[in-house]
């Protein structure tokens, strides 16, 4: 269904054989890598010793590495967090589990006044080289407290870096390049396509990674640096900047409607490239942000900001901004909230009417 | 509204707490119960924590009315070192005022005082090895006092000066020595405590021989951060060693919004399953022997020690607010634990290693070199006297490599300076 990613730098000495892997497995596997290169990888969270995690992202981890480096914790975000930025400041690299990006806000104040800021108030002392594994976004029916996209708290906080991953090629170097990050590292997981890329049509018969070129990883090591976008279709017509699920969605809607758009992964928000995005509004005249996340001060708005800074005398329409509503993530009507083929379609429409 | 619903009973009322005394009023502290020294029993550190509830409601107390050093928490030190726990303590308070008074000359924008908790940091210190780590709080700087940090080095950082090592990036005694095991202080209440208990974890799952220390104040124990902490070390059994500082205000809030009316904070402790004690935090001695005691259930496997010592903060929370105006001026003197510097010095010369004409010279000897490390600092700047940091190291240390929105942002500033007409210095 999707082009191959086109724009890489893989180091692929140590990457070895290719595998087909869905989105949790490469993740487990990025985990397992580093874990195993790394002495001081640890990997900590509700649920995640023994049983593996609720997602079965930590799976078979503490049965290899022991339970002092894969262990459970109690049910405290606060705690989990500020437990990791100590084990940071000992020498540590821990890789800790919020187990839905919903309850990551009891562990704001460690996020964003400890570990962002360590660094910076202790002139370089004491240093938070944590990586936040979070399960998020919505389209699972979990309800308003197992579908949230909070990216855009954290892209708003100076001193850390988010990522999302869009496949799980993606998500095993992404979070390779994020545990080996000396700075904290949000890393949310789109749920709703750790089993398969979804084109967001919720009635129709879900797919797994196996047709995907993304579904192809490597079995061991490699990174995709941070801060790098990945052009998934090049386009002549619009530039449409999405990430996480929304990839997948806005990919199949732009093919059912036959048109050619760039379609670009931002893959990690903060350090965004905005090189790549400059040089492809540039080419194309056009710009659609698209995000799952509420729409109100959501990242897309810092997206549109930017790209007419950089862009507006090669801007042909105004830059659209496809959403999520703002209301808290419903149950029942989760595809009413969510931004599906039909709000992208309507928003292409009207950014390439004239 | 239905008035009536329930005829047989009151209507509710909201227990609002309210400290004794407030300006004006003449303070009688006779409710304060004040234990005799050395009758408290002194638990075998492999002990149960369930078998010594008590040691969480009454004070641990080693020196007596009349300075001798008595019972079984009698840490039997040696004059040299009670000595040296003397001048530490009697050095942090030299410090705190000359300091105190250099805010009030307008050299810096912010100090903290400790008087009158001068034993609860020096004391636990000392009881400490030199290579734990410890996670205090903001009044803590007798840790680094202690430790022998140099006095100009911390003047330095309090006047965000061209010395400061912290590159003028924090408020005034928010300090961070990674080599003497002094984690970075945050202004945030508590977020020390479950990263103490990490770090601890950390040292126990390396199979590291060095424990952690963290303290708080008793007002922040209400923060979420506090009960994370303790769930995580009684869960683990992390080597680490918890410390409130019970000076009864916070800011202008009395220990009771904290707690204080219920129960003591040592029992904090018990429903968490890990071992409490309640100290007398004015007994130089006492916090010594309880610091010792929970260090070494750290270091053998027992788990943590929660700490409460109770003391007096006798003067302002900061340089910020004046406690004549919600608290009586009578408190500190009628404080029933005395002065921790003057009743460790009362020991010494109980015991006859000390006299008041030594420790008159000592004062006059530390208030000159708290004087000399302040001239030598302030050549290397004042706060008041301008910004001594260059100017383009503001976007340094954010993160590790400086991404393009933050370098393009550091030459909107470069040309704001150029536009004003007033440069900067810069970075060699």
């Amino acid at each position: 269904m999707s082009e191959a990613i086109v724009s890489e730098e893989v180091g692929v000495s140590e990457a070895g054989a290719n595998t087909r892997m869905n989105m949790i497995q490469a993740i487990n596997s990025a985990m397992e890598v580093m874990m195993a290169r790394d002495p001081s990888v640890i990997v900590m969270g509700e649920d995640v010793g023994y049983f593996g995690g609720v997602f079965r992202a930590t799976a078979g981890l503490q049965a290899k590495f022991g339970k002092t480096r894969v262990f459970d914790t109690p049910i405290t975000e606060c705690g989990i967090i500020g437990v990791a930025i100590g084990m940071g400041a000992y020498g540590l690299r821990p890789v800790p589990e919020i187990q839905f990006a919903d309850y990551i806000y009891p562990a704001l104040d460690q996020l964003v006044s400890e570990a962002a800021r360590l660094r910076y108030r202790s002139a370089g002392q004491f240093t938070a080289p944590l990586t936040v594994r979070s399960p998020f976004g919505g389209g699972i029916f979990g309800g308003q407290t197992h579908s949230q996209s909070p990216e855009g708290i954290f892209t708003h906080v100076s001193g850390v870096k988010t990522v999302i991953p869009s496949t799980p090629y993606d998500a095993k170097g992404l979070l390779i390049a994020s545990i080996e990050d000396n700075d904290p590292v949000i890393f949310f997981e789109p749920k709703r396509i750790y089993n398969g890329p979804f084109d967001g049509h919720w009635d129709r018969p879900s797919k797994n990674w196996s047709g995907h070129a993304g579904g192809e990883v490597p079995e061991g090591y490699y990174r995709i640096e941070l801060g790098k976008a990945a052009i998934v279709r090049p386009g002549e017509a619009v530039t449409i900047l999405a990430y996480g699920t929304m990839v997948h969605v806005v990919q199949s809607t732009v093919e059912d409607m036959g048109v050619d758009a760039e379609i670009i992964d931002l893959r990690t928000l903060v350090p965004l490239d905005i090189e790549t995005i400059e040089a492809s509004v540039k080419k194309t005249g056009r710009c659609m942000v698209v995000h799952e996340a509420t729409r109100t001060s959501g990242f897309g708005s810092e997206l549109v900001s930017l790209v007419q800074e950089r862009c507006f005398y090669h801007l042909e329409a105004p830059v659209e901004r496809v959403t999520g509503f703002d209301t808290p993530y419903p149950h029942s009507l989760e595809w009413a909230y969510f931004p599906g083929p039909v709000r992208i379609g309507q928003a292409l429409k009207k950014l390439l009417k004239d | 509204m239905t008035v009536d619903a329930r005829p047989n009973l009151p209507p509710l009322s909201l227990h609002v707490p309210e400290p004794k005394f407030r300006p004006g009023d003449t303070v009688d502290f006779a409710a304060v119960e004040v234990p005799p020294a050395g009758a408290q029993p002194r638990p075998d550190t492999a002990a149960d924590p369930a078998s010594f509830h008590e040691l969480a409601y009454t004070l641990v107390r080693v020196l007596d009315d009349a300075g001798q050093a008595v019972g079984p928490w009698n840490p039997r030190l040696t004059p040299d070192t009670l000595r040296q726990m003397l001048r530490d303590m009697a050095l942090v308070r030299a410090f705190d005022e000359r300091m105190f008074r250099a805010q009030r000359q307008g050299k810096t924008s912010f100090y903290m005082k400790c008087l009158g908790e001068e034993a609860v940091a020096v004391s636990a210190t000392h009881a400490l090895s030199r290579d734990d780590m410890c996670f205090p709080s903001y009044r803590q700087q007798g840790i680094l006092i202690a430790r022998g940090y140099a006095l100009e080095r911390m003047m330095n950082q309090i006047y965000s000066n061209t010395a400061d090592e912290l590159h003028g990036k924090q408020l005034p005694i928010m300090y961070s020595s990674r080599e003497d095991g002094f984690f970075s202080i945050s202004g945030n209440l508590t977020t020390q405590y479950p990263q103490a208990v990490g770090w601890a974890m950390a040292s126990a799952a390396k199979g590291d021989t060095r424990i952690a220390a963290t303290w708080c104040g008793e007002g922040s124990t209400a923060e979420g951060d506090f009960h994370s902490a303790l769930t995580f070390a009684t869960v683990y059994k992390a080597p680490v060693i918890f410390n409130i500082v019970n000076n009864q205000w916070a800011i202008s809030s009395f220990s009771g919004f904290a707690g204080a009316e219920a129960t003591t904070f040592a029992a904090r402790a018990i429903g968490y399953g890990i071992a409490g004690l309640r100290v007398d935090g004015n007994d130089a001695l006492a916090v010594y022997a309880a610091t010792s005691w929970a260090a070494e259930r750290a270091r053998t496997n027992q788990g943590p020690t929660l700490i409460e010592h109770f003391t007096y903060r006798a003067e302002g929370h900061s340089t910020s607010d004046d406690p004549t105006q919600y608290r009586s001026a009578g408190e500190p003197t009628a404080w029933p634990l005395g002065d921790p510097v003057a009743r460790l010095k009362d020991h010494l010369i109980a015991i006859g290693e000390w006299d008041e004409e030594r420790h008159a010279a000592q004062d006059r000897e530390l208030a000159e070199l708290v004087k000399v490390a302040q001239k030598n600092a302030e050549k290397n700047g004042i706060l008041g006297h301008g910004l001594h940091q260059p100017l383009d190291s503001l976007f340094d240390g954010v993160f590790e490599e400086m991404p393009w929105h933050l370098k393009e942002q550091r030459q909107q500033m470069l040309d704001e300076e150029t536009a004003s007409g007033r440069p900067w210095a810069r970075k060699k």
